[in-house]
């Protein structure tokens, strides 16, 4: 019952984007257009047009030259109803 | 439902206090940084390890991004200092990322040299086919009847192969992948990581505003669909048959994985063998200075 | 700090300046060389790599001069001190670098035992002809620090203050020897190594988070970290700032280019090393360094044997030029007589700096032998008339 919940969430740094369009044409489930609103520097950043089909595989992220977007996983735990997100294990 | 706030993968192998960066809308530069930066992530170097080698170009400018310790050096001669940096300190885990005609051109005495040595170096190299940063002249690896802003009327000469010529020189390690590619592109930086020699990935990537553009082969997002479109993947082709032409298919995968003693091996060997305990080990006073 | 003794080869030899260069080189601490055969030359690294193995360190005799100068560079930022070795054309070569040295104020020093020239020339002959070359060689402005050796104990000693300088300063050192000095031999007497003063590295002590790679204060020297310890700093060869950020306006270059540029001129008191006799009341003063120094004093000799009343300076730092002192000696002698083994280089130094207030002769050479002692006694005799 109700609508499919999404798996994954974009986030995008508005300002580094340079519409090539790689996030857009790679997303394995169009979750990305490019919008019409513009950055600062003229550019049309993407926006999400399907957020339910966003799984959080963060091709988005791998993609972009611009280091302007990425995803993350969202995961549910069954017994909790607690949301928790999955992150990358990134040493620094 | 509730978010931690997390910070994109790459971001803190960024130096954010220099973005946005200078390379075109379209340029793949960027994209081979995300790989580069998985593979860090996957491969668990310790980053205070790694130090990365660049040259001049515009894939030499990653080298000025990368929060690392970074050496932007002088045109073709990323390799030899690179060299000098693991022979002082061999306990670093030292990268090359440079264009192809940073690596190929002016520096392709040391990229032949190095690979022959098998010094432990991991070399990334961004191929987009033109000397962009200048505007656009003739690479050695410029494929054949393209315009260029030296070859007006289009190019003529054969373009290195860079795979077959480094596979000759001795590399142990020899990888092609598109920016298309970006998985694949990580797990061979990965790979090359766990490898002691001379590793060598050549990556092709679009340079839009010029060797696109001029040759009217569409934008970054096109030369995109064209890597997608045209690339085969074939592991252990022989690199002989991997050469590339401005529309035609283009061989991709992992041709070269070999094993060979890496240069500091030789040189310890023979050193132990010739002087048996009169022979210091350099790495017993790494730094010598102070 | 004194010198590492496993690098120290205590002890009376008989050695040629090119041995004795190698000899100054590892007690100075140098445990890195990279190198590219070229005669008068390649016995220093000959000998380094004979030697190195047994002290802990490492050679390479890399494909060509291009990449033993930048090699070398990257040995220092991987910790060691390092230097390189090389002749006329092999230096010609490795100009760039040497700018780049300088521009990312890496410590080291490069050898150039001078062999006649332009161009092949004659590989196995003494020339002095680049001197102006070590000065000027690479592209912009930018300063470096040039020492002359005279004589194989020269070679020892003056190749650790060659390195000494390098490491204070964080300049690239010229050690301009000559085929005469690197190959003639002589005594040479290597110190106990806790008599030798060696100047370590100017490592910084600041934490990760405080440390700037380019920003200096007091003396306008940076303080340097090396590659694997966590500052995770960028160096380029692109104008930068103090975080050694690309940074590329009028206004930042010319800050770091006059800072490179002080940070030697300011300090030339204590750089510019000479050795100076009779000039006090000295109607003509001999200027010269390196081989033709042993020549000319001969010359003045005989000279001082007909009457004449004739000072010596020789210039044992060539580069920062003493301009300084020669002015001020321009006032009270009558001429300077300037002999090299080339058709007048640091005579042009010597006659600038003198602002007409003394006359100039020089005694040039083409190279390929030495002076006769006959040839400067008759410039000096010129001179004082």
């Amino acid at each position: 019952m109700g609508d499919p919940v999404a798996k994954g969430r974009v986030s995008i740094v508005v300002e580094r984007c340079k519409a090539c369009g790689f996030c857009v044409e790679f997303c394995p489930t169009k979750v990305l257009a490019l919008s019409s609103a513009f950055n600062s520097k003229g550019y049309h950043p993407p926006h999400v047009v399907a957020p339910e089909k966003c799984s959080g595989c963060d091709l988005c992220g791998m993609y972009c030259p611009d280091f302007a977007i990425y995803g993350q996983r969202i995961i549910e735990p069954k017994a909790q109803n607690k949301p928790e997100t999955a992150e990358a294990n990134h040493a620094s | 439902m509730s978010l931690v706030s997390v910070t994109n993968p790459v971001e803190p192998f960024l130096r954010t206090d220099r973005m946005p960066h200078i390379w075109c809308p379209g340029c793949g530069i960027g994209t081979t940084v995300n790989c580069f930066s998985r593979a860090l992530i996957e491969s668990k170097i310790d980053l205070q390890s790694l130090a990365l080698v660049s040259g001049i170009g515009c894939t030499g400018r990653v080298a000025g991004y990368v929060k690392l310790d970074s050496f932007h050096t002088t045109h073709g001669r990323a390799i030899p200092f690179a060299t000098g940096l693991k022979l002082a300190n061999p306990k670093l885990n030292v990268v090359v990322y440079s264009g192809d005609g940073d690596l190929s051109a002016i520096g392709g005495n040391h990229l032949i040299h190095a690979a022959r040595r098998n010094i432990d170096l991991k070399v990334i190299c961004v191929n987009n086919l033109i000397y962009a940063m200048t505007g656009g002249q003739t690479a050695p690896t410029t494929p054949g009847h393209a315009i260029t802003s030296t070859s007006p009327y289009g190019t003529f000469e054969p373009a290195f192969n860079l795979p077959h010529l480094v596979e000759a020189a001795g590399a142990v390690y020899v990888a092609r992948w598109t920016t298309f590619h970006v998985k694949q592109l990580a797990r061979s930086i990965s790979e090359a990581f766990q490898k002691k020699g001379f590793s060598f990935i050549e990556v092709i990537s679009p340079c839009p505003t010029l060797y696109q553009r001029r040759n009217r082969l569409g934008d970054g997002l096109d030369t995109m669909k064209y890597y997608k479109e045209k690339s085969r993947v074939k592991h252990g082709a022989p690199t002989s048959e991997v050469g590339l032409t401005m529309t035609g298919e283009i061989i991709v995968g992992k041709f070269v994985d070999r094993d060979r003693p890496d240069y500091q091996s030789l040189l310890r060997g023979q050193m132990v063998e010739s002087l048996g305990d009169h022979y210091v080990d350099p790495s017993e006073n790494v730094c010598s200075c102070s | 700090m004194q010198a590492d003794p496993r690098g120290v080869l205590t002890g009376t030899h008989f050695i040629d300046g090119d041995h004795a260069c190698c000899e100054g080189a590892l007690a100075a601490g140098a445990r890195f060389a990279a190198g590219y055969p070229i005669t008068p030359s390649t016995e220093v690294v000959e000998r380094f790599a004979s030697r190195v193995p047994t002290v802990g360190g490492s050679f390479i005799q890399m494909e060509d001069e291009l990449a033993a100068s930048i090699t070398l560079q990257g040995a220092v930022w991987g910790g060691a001190k390092a230097f390189t070795v090389t002749s006329g054309p092999g230096f010609s070569l490795m100009m760039e670098h040497i700018g780049y040295a300088a521009m990312t104020e890496t410590p080291c020093v490069f050898v150039d035992v001078q062999r006649g020239g332009p161009s092949t020339g004659l590989p196995t002959l003494p020339a002095q002809a680049d001197m102006m070359q070590a000065r000027w060689g690479s592209h912009g402005d930018y300063e470096i620090i040039a020492l002359c050796p005279n004589s194989p104990q020269e070679c020892f000693d003056l190749t650790i203050m060659a390195f000494n300088f390098a490491e204070e300063f964080r300049v690239p050192v010229m050690f301009m020897m000559d085929e005469v000095v690197g190959h003639m031999t002589e005594k040479v007497v290597i110190p106990p190594a806790d008599q030798i003063e060696v100047v370590p590295r100017r490592h910084t002590k600041k934490s990760v988070d405080a440390y700037e790679p380019y920003a200096t204060n007091g003396d306008g020297v940076p303080e340097i970290a090396h590659a694997g310890e966590g500052y995770k700093f960028h160096v380029t060869g692109l104008t930068h700032d103090e975080r050694g950020y690309p940074n590329m306006t009028p206004q930042t270059q010319d800050k770091l280019i006059r800072r490179l540029q002080n940070k030697i001129r300011d300090a030339s008191d204590r750089i510019t090393l000479l050795e100076e006799e009779a000039l006090d009341g000295a109607d003509v003063i001999v200027v010269s360094y390196g081989i033709t120094s042993r020549v000319a004093q001969r010359a003045i000799e005989l000279a001082r044997r007909r009457g004449l009343r004739v000072g010596k300076l020789r210039l044992i730092t060539c580069w920062p030029f003493p301009e300084e002192r020669i002015r001020e000696l321009a006032s009270s002698t009558k001429a300077f007589v300037v002999p090299e083994l080339n058709l007048g280089q640091m005579v042009r130094e010597v006659e600038r700096s003198a602002g007409g207030k003394a006359k100039t002769f020089a005694v040039p050479h083409a190279g390929g032998s030495v002076h006769r002692p006959e040839d400067i006694l008759h410039a000096i005799m010129e001179a004082s008339r």
